[in-house]
């Protein structure tokens, strides 16, 4: 057991301080234990959202000395044994209280984008899905939308692109949705347009901070982007299009 | 005090700066000696004095489209695509065949989307870290500055990720098929290096210059585009025979060199500097190549 010095946000939207704890920490205590004991101890009104405590729910997203990560998987033993440990909310939404965040601009990303949309052809009969088609797919549905990605994006964080980027998360679910066999809906023009994928500078933190390591960037948003080069910029691409008629390229 | 002022700052304590550094004393090292080898125009090639069959020929002139035979250390005429350095070229520095070709892998590389990261984080500094406010301009939060440690930096100017003038990233593709051609060349150079005046031999030149192609290889075939267009634009691999034995079998070969695209990108560099040093040392004379032909 060893004392450690922890530094919580604690104030609302507007205003708020870092106001200085001490804790005891053992063995084997990742940084959500922490926050509950001085919950208990020293601050009962300190609010904090979790759930799981297993890295499976993404509530617990906050940011420990300046890095997003999920407190319940960040064991104390991780971090410097002398150094204060500070925990802040999600820089890049509103705070609710304390260390809690609003995330439900999110939400709105997600109901912009086509929903998933397979042909009745497909529906009518037993579509089989080979699992080499699966695989590809799949490890999209990893995501615990935690929105540590959405909050590590410079676009979204530091660069004021809310109205423009739909963030890395609604990347991949546009992968998930693009790359699926049975669906038939067009997004391209969206994930340019609406959705923004030129606004990704390719710096690859989301894939940095992902806690399920999807490979946001190579598997989702480099191949979105790929796809919105074959339709608008790629002139052999384009008259392959016009000649054959192909209005979606990725249409098999 | 503001939420902002302390969620703006800096928290970040760890030595973040550490990768953004050397990616960019990295890459401006290699910037500064291509252009300096490329300058040079000369000691390019080296053969141990003969002219037949074989020699060692820096990766950075090859292919040599045109040559001005009056340099020390460049290939015999006959090396030539096109014949001898042309009066119209004249205004070139160095008279350097390496500036008609440089374009080609410059291109392939400032365009490649691991590459965007490192530049876009030890040069642009947007964001030269995760986590890590965009670096412009100078601190504009000084008396954010209260719990110690804490820097605070503003974003002065607009971002607007890859569009605009960065739409031009989009030419990755094309780039990418020249550097396809540039790995069957080198292969090339390779095969001619295992020869000096038509003598089959094998020396440590060799053995540097059969290297190159195959990390350039590594990188080039790991390509996001190649990846994309052998077989990543398919929504269904299982949907004909040939899309489920050829095309993905394709995509995952490119998909296992991508997942290293950085590894390779960094020694497909390393090793094409390191190769054009040698070549150069032994041309000039300065080092003596380890070889079987006994020059």
């Amino acid at each position: 057991m060893k004392e450690r010095d922890f530094k919580i946000y604690r104030g609302d939207d507007e205003r708020g301080e870092l106001v200085n704890y001490k804790c005891n920490v053992s063995e084997g205590m990742v940084v959500l234990d922490v926050i509950h004991r001085i919950q208990a101890d020293q601050a009962n009104d300190l609010a904090c959202r979790w759930n799981c405590k297993a890295g499976k729910c993404g509530s617990c997203s906050v940011e420990i000395n300046g890095k997003p990560r999920l407190a319940c998987m960040t064991r104390m033993n991780e971090l410097d044994d002398n150094e204060t440990v500070v925990i802040t909310p999600l820089k890049s939404f509103p705070v609710m209280k304390d260390i809690v965040s609003d995330v439900s601009w999110n939400y709105e990303q997600n109901q912009k984008i086509k929903p998933f949309s397979p042909s009745k052809k497909d529906t009518e009969k037993d579509f089989v899905m080979m699992q080499k088609d699966v695989d590809r797919v799949q490890h999209f549905r990893k995501c615990i939308e935690c929105y540590l990605c959405q909050n590590m994006c410079h676009v979204i964080r530091d660069n004021e692109g809310k109205d423009k980027f739909a963030g890395p998360r609604y990347m991949t679910r546009l992968a998930s949705l693009e790359m699926h066999p049975m669906d038939n809906a067009d997004r391209i023009e969206d994930v340019k347009d609406l959705h923004g994928s030129g606004m990704c500078n390719i710096t690859r933190c989301c894939t940095e901070v992902c806690p399920e390591e999807i490979q946001i960037t190579d598997d989702a948003i480099i191949p979105l982007k790929e796809r919105v080069v074959d339709r608008f910029y790629d002139p052999i691409m384009m008259l392959f299009r016009k000649l054959f008629g192909k209005k979606k390229e990725t249409t098999n | 005090m503001l939420k902002a002022n302390i969620l703006t700052d800096k928290l970040r304590q760890d030595k973040w700066w550490i990768s953004p550094m050397l990616v960019l004393l990295g890459l401006l090292s290699f910037v500064i000696y291509s252009t300096w080898a490329a300058w040079q125009g000369e000691y390019f090639w080296w053969s141990g004095g003969s002219e037949g069959f074989g020699g060692y020929l820096s990766p950075f002139y090859s292919p040599t489209v045109y040559i001005d035979p009056s340099k020390p250390g460049v290939p015999p005429l006959d090396f030539s695509l096109l014949g001898s350095w042309p009066q119209w070229l004249s205004w070139l520095p160095g008279q350097s065949p390496a500036w008609l070709i440089l374009i080609f892998p410059l291109s392939f590389r400032f365009t490649c989307y691991y590459y965007r990261k490192a530049y876009y984080r030890a040069f642009s500094l947007n964001p030269p870290a995760c986590a890590v406010q965009p670096i412009k301009g100078v601190p504009s939060q000084i008396s954010s500055i209260t719990n110690g440690n804490i820097n605070a930096f503003n974003s002065g100017d607009r971002y607007d990720g890859e569009r605009g003038l960065l739409l031009f990233q989009n030419i990755h593709r094309y780039a990418m098929y020249f550097a396809v051609i540039f790995i069957f060349i080198l292969s090339y150079d390779a095969f001619l290096a295992f020869f000096n005046n038509g003598k089959l031999g094998f020396g440590l030149g060799t053995f540097i210059l059969t290297i190159n192609p195959i990390l350039l290889g590594c990188y080039t075939f790991g390509c996001h585009s190649l990846r994309h267009l052998i077989g990543g634009n398919l929504d269904c691999y299982s949907c004909s025979l040939y899309k489920d034995k050829v095309t993905h079998s394709s995509w995952k070969f490119v998909t296992f060199l991508n997942r290293r695209h950085q590894l390779f990108a960094w020694l497909s560099l390393v090793w094409v500097g390191l190769s054009d040093v040698y070549v150069r040392l032994v041309s000039m004379g300065i080092i003596n190549d380890i070889n079987t032909w006994g020059i």
